[in-house]
């Protein structure tokens, strides 16, 4: 077996990120997320519960694009999504346009609200997500227009707004990871900005700091990510996604 | 009814909610009725995909009530960008959740409900009529997200009785039946209309979402929600939404296109449709 390519080592960083999340509902928005999430409950987390992508939680492993083909747990329409949301039992990764060093990101548009630039999404639920349970972000390329010093508007809540909004924001707010194409982070507990955790491998401290808009926490022994195991590797390239979607995200 | 009908009811300026979600069981016959109808001035709330789109560019759309406005397949709604981006439209941008709180405080007849959901976000500072509350039992400060009263509701359904019982037979009801309790006059589409005791022959009475008290007018719109999709009815209709963004991002292929599909009558549109060769692009 070849060893492991980036995209491969993006998927490993992104489950890493669902570890000990227990009996959640994991809710990757993006290819490696959803690639992510099942191999973490397909290994070391199986207590995860998965959508279909419309209104079912199923069991099962299958691949990306494919119909799954595991039995149907329970029902979860749209109009029940946000019961899950706002009661806290939910983890999101989210992908992204812009993000800031308090975890502040941008889904909605680029430039002013009133007359955008670049009209995106929209916020979805981005805001309450952010603040009633835990909230990870995907980057598929790292870049310092996407990890800039101020979002143009913020859609996910970063620690220092949900400061100035108040208990009611900061209460259930818990910003876990961000995984790049070139490394992992968290959130420095003490000043709440953006920590480097891991660099890929292959990529150095100084290539971060380079494509970022922004100062990291940087400690002074920054780790290697974990490579996927070989069985890792296998449910990758075999089961869940065989037809490599993951290199439309991060090309080999 | 048909749907000149429901359009002949409506008013310009009217606060309309639109069913479905995304590019899923829209009711795009109702909206296609309105792009040829003059009405203009409307607020429109949905969880937006296509029937946006075309409302916005046909210049019937004053305000925007949304969360997000996507195609699903695709994710982002080229008209729908090209009215924001020329500030053609005013847009009043909520969490989806909030969005749903202010669907159900309309149809509970309260004026607001509290969340956490906007909190610290461009929800607040985008939307300064909104405004806060204080929990009179702890001392948080919530966000008080206001009724979204509608005056019309527009749904597309699978199947209905002549009285407004009304079915969803795919996998998600989304905000259908809220849509209709939140506004004055609820009007459905349906794939067909069938006798009451036919809706529950098979399938659940859980599927039977929407009650006829909450229903002032049934149409009967066989691919109704084309090229949305109307699961089990039919999935959405990928080439076709392919050939709508593409037609959508340059001015003289929209042109042709709605010269094409959308100046007709919905009969004109689905002999159109139907004419399309299988799997061959719309444009």
């Amino acid at each position: 077996m070849t060893a492991a390519d980036r995209s491969e080592v993006c998927v490993i960083a992104c489950a890493e990120a669902f570890r000990g999340n227990g009996e959640i509902l994991a809710a990757p928005i993006g290819i490696i997320p959803t690639i992510a999430v099942r191999l973490a409950r397909h290994t070391f987390e199986p207590r995860l519960l998965v959508t279909d992508g419309e209104a079912y939680i199923v069991r099962g492993t299958w691949a990306v694009g494919s119909v799954p083909e595991g039995a149907v747990e329970s029902w979860l329409p749209y109009r029940s999504v946000f019961d899950v949301v706002w009661r806290g039992n939910r983890h999101v990764m989210m992908t992204p346009s812009q993000i800031d060093a308090f975890g502040n990101a941008n889904i909605s548009a680029i430039g002013s609200h009133a007359r955008p630039k670049a009209q995106l999404l929209g916020v979805r639920g981005a805001p309450g997500n952010t603040v009633c349970h835990p909230t990870s972000y995907w980057v598929p390329r790292h870049a310092t227009r996407v990890f800039t010093p101020k979002v143009d508007m913020v859609s996910g809540v970063g620690y220092d707004n949900a400061v100035k909004a108040g208990p009611a924001a900061t209460r259930y707010q818990q910003l876990w990871r961000v995984v790049s194409n070139l490394a992992s982070f968290d959130w420095d507990p003490g000043s709440h900005r953006l920590r480097l955790l891991s660099v890929h491998p292959g990529v150095n401290v100084d290539q971060v700091v380079q494509a970022t808009g922004f100062d990291l926490v940087i400690p002074d022994d920054v780790p290697v990510t974990r490579e996927p195991t070989t069985e890792e590797l296998q449910l990758i390239r075999d089961v869940i996604d065989p037809h490599g979607a993951r290199y439309r995200e991060v090309p080999a | 009814m048909t749907e000149e009908d429901v359009v002949g009811r409506l008013r310009p300026g009217m606060t309309i909610g639109i069913g479905g979600w995304g590019s899923r069981r829209k009711p795009m016959s109702l909206v296609r009725a309105i792009l040829r109808s003059g009405l203009t001035g409307l607020t429109v709330v949905s969880y937006g995909g296509p029937d946006v789109g075309l409302l916005c560019a046909a210049g019937k759309v004053k305000k925007l009530v949304f969360g997000f406005v996507s195609l699903d397949s695709i994710p982002l709604d080229p008209l729908f960008r090209a009215a924001r981006q020329q500030g053609r439209i005013e847009v009043a941008e909520y969490d989806e959740g909030m969005v749903q709180l202010g669907l159900y405080a309309a149809a509970t007849r309260v004026p607001f409900l509290p969340t956490r959901a906007g909190l610290g976000s461009l929800v607040v500072d985008t939307n300064p009529g909104l405004r806060m509350v204080v929990d009179p039992y702890g001392g948080e400060e919530l966000i008080a997200m206001p009724a979204l009263k509608l005056d019309a509701a527009l749904v597309h359904m699978n199947r209905a009785d002549e009285q407004g019982n009304a079915q969803f037979l795919g996998p998600d009801p989304y905000f259908d039946d809220l849509m209709c309790a939140a506004a004055d006059e609820a009007y459905v589409s349906c794939e067909q209309i069938v006798p009451t005791e036919e809706l529950t022959k098979v399938a659940h009475p859980v599927t039977v979402r929407i009650s006829r008290m909450l229903v002032t007018g049934v149409i009967e719109a066989p691919n109704g929600a084309h090229f949305t999709s109307c699961v089990p009815d039919y999935g959405r209709d990928e080439a076709f939404q392919r050939a709508y963004v593409e037609a959508a991002g340059e001015p003289g292929r929209w042109a042709a296109f709605s010269r094409r599909f959308l100046e007709g009558s919905e009969a004109d549109y689905q002999r159109a449709v139907a004419a399309l060769p299988a799997g061959r692009e719309a444009s």
